[in-house]
């Protein structure tokens, strides 16, 4: 049989990308770019005008995507991007932000930024790219690294004990809580879809391989992360959050966990502060 | 890009063929790859369903080997386009 190879037209995608920065840095296996990829393809099917949209990121690899999405969009100091998406949200309510971020960005230096806006149900969507370190710098541990995992200031295997990252999230009072791999595209641009219908604060994790800083030091290629994600999950949208801890050995719960309504920050904010406008 | 679902499951192996599959009219697709843009990770080729994908043995000048072409059997079910973290590959529905 012949095969068809055509020739190359403009990428479906790319009125969404700042093609001008593309290549972009992120490198040969890392997943970080799958995760973008579902994210504008959740942007662009759900027919919201793309001027509706804003992207903020911190700083990391991962944090680089606010720089290569083609809306308005923010590339902030490190753990930050969450108070600059809530200064966004205050001052144009009506726009969709998205804060697209690194674990090392959302839940070390900016822990308590998230938290913080999880309690508010800041109605914003927080996708964090979790590849369990800190890649940019050189695979330093993270508050995501797995118990024994090797890091660059763990070499010997990592003491602590992780976050819970769902649990983190319910807990501090999030309404939209999902958790999936790079490798479930459809399911992350379904999810996006509802956590930008969620008028609240919504938080979708996505597992995403590091090669070069967290899979070289664990003996893991980036097709054997993404082995690891296709066997060894399990989809379980009404799993207890008390046990999703990432152990691959046991089996990483994903799913759409929580999905819920409680007054956002702004509704709650104009009903006091706006009444008589209102 | 429309929405040609494949459910997560689909991705593995077909493990028979549908006894009325001769008369179902199936959607195919053109795969479409900007080599130069590839950064030879591989991730089409291991998770295309259909195994339309090898890897090629002419690389691009960054020196990595972009997927190519190996059957006519593409369901234009788009994985590939979604799963590609350089935007390097992408199908369109063949008319
Ligand atoms: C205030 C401040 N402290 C430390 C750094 C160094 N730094 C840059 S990126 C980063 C961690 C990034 O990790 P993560 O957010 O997980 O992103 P990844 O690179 O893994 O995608 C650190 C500590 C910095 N840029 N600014
Ligand atoms: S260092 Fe890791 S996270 Fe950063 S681009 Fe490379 S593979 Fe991705
Ligand atoms: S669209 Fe891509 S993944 Fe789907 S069958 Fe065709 S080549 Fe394979
Ligand atoms: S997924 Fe993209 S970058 Fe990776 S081998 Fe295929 S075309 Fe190249
Ligand atoms: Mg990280």
């Amino acid at each position: 049989m012949k095969a068809t190879a055509a020739k190359p037209l403009p990428h479906p995608m790319e009125d969404l990308i700042r093609m001008d920065r593309i290549p972009h840095i992120w490198c040969s296996g890392c997943g970080t770019g799958s995760v973008f990829m579902a994210c504008l393809s959740a942007i662009k099917e759900s027919g919201i005008p793309y001027n509706e949209f804003s992207m903020v990121s911190g700083i990391g690899c991962s944090g680089r995507g606010a720089g290569y999405i083609n809306v308005d969009s923010f590339h902030t100091t490190h753990g930050r991007a969450i108070p600059f998406a809530t200064g966004i949200k205050m001052a144009k309510p009506d726009l969709n932000v998205i804060v697209f971020s690194g674990d090392g960005d959302l839940f070390a230096i900016g822990g308590n930024h998230f938290i913080h806006a999880a309690r508010r149900n800041m109605d914003i969507t927080v996708i964090c790219v979790n590849n369990l370190i800190y890649g940019m710098t050189g695979g330093q541990v993270a508050a995501t690294t797995p118990h024994k995992a090797k890091s660059s200031t763990t070499a010997a295997g990592n003491p602590e004990t992780p976050f819970n990252l769902p649990l983190l999230a319910y807990a501090s009072g999030a309404t939209f809580v999902a958790r999936w791999t790079m490798l479930h595209s459809r399911d992350i641009a379904d999810a996006v879809q509802m956590a930008l219908n969620n008028k609240g604060f919504s938080f979708i994790e996505v597992l995403s391989p590091c090669p070069i800083n967290y899979g070289r030091r664990n003996k893991e290629k980036a097709l054997e992360t993404l082995r690891l994600y296709h066997d060894n999950t399990i989809i379980k949208s009404n799993a207890d959050l008390s046990e999703l801890d990432i152990d691959f050995k046991r089996g990483v719960v994903l799913g759409n966990f929580i999905n819920k309504e409680k007054p956002s920050h702004d509704e709650q904010y104009s009903k006091i502060y706006h009444a008589e406008a209102g | 890009m429309t929405r040609k679902a494949i459910k997560k499951d689909e991705t593995m192996v077909f493990w028979r063929d549908p006894l009325d599959s001769d008369d179902i009219h199936v959607t195919r697709g053109v795969v479409h790859i900007i080599e130069e843009r590839c950064k030879g990770c591989g991730y089409c080729i291991a998770y295309c369903p259909r195994k339309v994908l090898e890897r090629s043995k002419d690389f691009n000048s960054n020196g990595y080997h972009p997927p190519t072409v190996k059957s006519e059997e593409c369901l234009d079910c788009c994985y590939c386009q979604l799963l590609c973290p350089e935007f390097a590959i992408f199908t369109v529905e063949a008319t």
